[in-house]
């Protein structure tokens, strides 16, 4: 499409105009963490020398090195619990036949729409009674429980456009259902899977109020956690605060740079799909 | 993914109870089960009996330590008697405005401005970056906007730099202010959501209509209005739900930034079921904030769903 000079210049002008009121804040973070804390007054600085020892502090008496391992230990237990559950039943719904499937369907489905004020409450006394709160599996659990909405009905959306007569084939050399699954349609689905557990992987690394009202021992803390309580214990040290959240971050951020196509495609594509 | 691809996941996903059965599918299997068990006994232990005894609660008065006592309707009643509980659903339909009305409208308007160049270079560069925002968790965005609405935080500074140095304040410790600077960071995070969804939807408009009506002469109003818009309708719907649940289940940005203050003036009903719940042993009370959010969510995502043209949903 041919357009002239002029509305492309307004256009680039539009477009760079959102994405330096998008990026301002997060620059101004990024230098605010390098900032030695005694020049920091909350403002936007560029600094000019470079205090990397925030990074140091924040890790050291932040006790992010603990959070951090928190937060890998629960995302990893989440995603590889909820592609392993999302990828059987989400074969299930796509490809065999049995009686409730559109009822059973139906129901995971709601959980997309449910905010976790619908359930965290009982299932903070559940857990308790349990003798589980304040464990590692109050929040995978939990969270992967959260996922399973969106997982199954990614994977069955997925596992629905796998051509039919590959499938067939297969049946006719005598494959059974779970060798179908493994061997024929998992291999080529690998980019779905991938794309969904990213965005797993984002939402429970991000996740803050499961383990707000479940966890209580300081070492337990998950990266978000861990700063928020951080915050309220350092309110004014901005450099410290800007390290701490770079570095909560960070791990996502990199992520996202590297995959972003998959990102924003599993993002746009996938919810708005529901 | 691509578009194709998506409009049929989407319809396929629709329409499971109408013709979703391929011709050749195998018999009905007691199996089947075994693959679907799994997921569903984690998804009904941890989400689904829970949100049923939410329900439950809510009709007690409980602290959490002592015996459940039967309250009937009064934890219903007490939303919209109680000033504090109905202050927090108004608050929530302020964050609404900023967090859903402003970004979709800004988005189409930056999306009337770049639709007629689609094939802009570097367009990916620019997702990339207006997209940033949705992916950092939404505590550290919490401590970012605490230091920029501080007292010598970069908004302050953009004023007295632009001479308007009498408007400076403490923007979250100000009644006043408090509410409108946290919906304001709704805005900030969707606005990138908005423009994306928005692009990506131009993106799968006929290139041949836009000819068609620049041969007969179209300006950039008309084509937007006549062509565009229309053609948006679906990726509009999925804003506005994402945008106004954002808003509903606002939570985290509350807790870090003020936890319902000053006074509370930006308390949230995510907000007033969590603290009375786990900080003032309400919770009775709080189920039921809990339960009237979740209808209310769930209303407002039906309503908006009859927005999507029938013809892809």
């Amino acid at each position: 499409m041919r357009i002239t000079a002029r509305e492309k210049v307004v256009s680039y002008v539009v477009l760079t105009v959102f994405a330096v009121f998008a990026i301002l804040p997060l620059i101004g973070v990024l230098f605010s963490s390098v900032l030695p804390a005694s020049a920091n007054d909350g403002g936007f600085h560029v600094p000019t020398t470079f205090a990397f020892g925030n990074y140091l502090a924040a890790w050291t008496q932040g006790h992010f090195a603990a959070y951090l391992l928190s937060s890998v230990l629960v995302t990893v237990s989440v995603v590889i619990l909820t592609i392993l559950l999302s990828v059987l039943a989400g074969f299930a719904f796509a490809r065999l036949s049995f009686i409730g499937t559109n009822i059973i369907f139906f129901v995971l489905l709601a959980g997309l729409m449910l905010p976790a004020e619908a359930f965290i409450i009982p299932l903070y006394f559940d857990l308790r009674g349990a003798d589980l709160t304040d464990t590692y599996a109050s929040l995978i659990l939990p969270q992967t429980a959260q996922s399973l909405a969106f997982g199954v009905f990614w994977m069955r959306n997925q596992f629905r456009l796998f051509p039919s007569d590959v499938i067939e084939a297969a049946r006719l050399d005598g494959a059974s259902d779970l060798r179908v699954l493994w061997r024929v349609i998992v291999p080529p689905s690998v980019p779905a899977i991938a794309t969904m557990s990213v965005l797993v992987a984002m939402w429970t690394w991000n996740e803050f109020l499961t383990p707000l009202v479940m966890i209580t021992t300081d070492s337990r803390r998950t990266a978000p956690l861990g700063l928020a309580f951080f915050q309220g214990e350092h309110t004014t040290n901005y450099s410290l605060l800007s390290a701490a959240g770079v570095l909560v971050a960070l791990p996502i951020v990199v992520l996202y740079f590297v995959l972003q196509r998959r990102f924003i495609n599993g993002m746009v594509g996938g919810i708005s799909s529901r | 993914m691509t578009t194709g691809e998506r409009v049929t996941a989407r319809s396929r996903a629709a329409g499971a109870t109408r013709s979703a059965a391929p011709s050749r599918r195998p018999k009905r299997s007691w199996k089947a089960y075994l693959y679907v068990l799994p997921a569903f006994a984690v998804f009904a232990l941890f989400l689904g009996v829970p949100t049923l005894q939410t329900v439950q609660y809510s009709f007690y008065t409980w602290d959490g330590i002592s015996r459940a006592t039967a309250a009937g309707l009064s934890n219903y009643a007490a939303v919209l008697q109680d000033p504090e509980l109905r202050g927090a659903f108004l608050h929530a339909g302020v964050l609404m405005v900023f967090y859903a009305a402003i970004p979709v409208l800004l988005g189409l308007l930056l999306t009337m401005v770049i639709s007629r160049a689609n094939a802009l270079r570097g367009m990916s560069a620019f997702r990339t970056v207006l997209f940033l925002p949705q992916v950092i968790a939404s505590v550290v965005v919490a401590t970012i906007w605490v230091s920029i609405y501080s007292q010598n935080g970069l908004l302050n500074q953009l004023l007295d730099g632009v001479g308007l140095g009498s408007l400076t304040r403490v923007w979250l410790g100000d009644y006043g202010t408090a509410l409108i600077a946290i919906g304001f960071v709704g805005t900030w995070l969707n606005i990138g959501l908005c423009v994306v969804l928005f692009v990506s939807g131009v993106g799968n408009i006929q290139p041949e209509l836009f000819e068609a009506a620049r041969m007969d002469g179209a300006g950039a109003l008309q084509e937007f209005f006549g062509i565009t818009l229309p053609a948006l309708r679906g990726q509009i719907a999925v804003a506005l739900t994402l945008t106004v649940t954002s808003a509903l289940k606002t939570f985290d940005l509350v807790y870090v930034t003020t936890r319902g203050g000053p006074g509370t003036s930006t308390t949230v009903p995510a907000f007033e079921a969590y603290n009375r719940a786990f900080n003032t042993g309400q919770v009775g009370a709080a189920a039921a904030v809990a339960v009237i959010l979740t209808i209310v969510i769930m209303i407002i995502t039906a309503l908006i769903g009859r927005l999507q043209p029938k013809d892809v949903a």
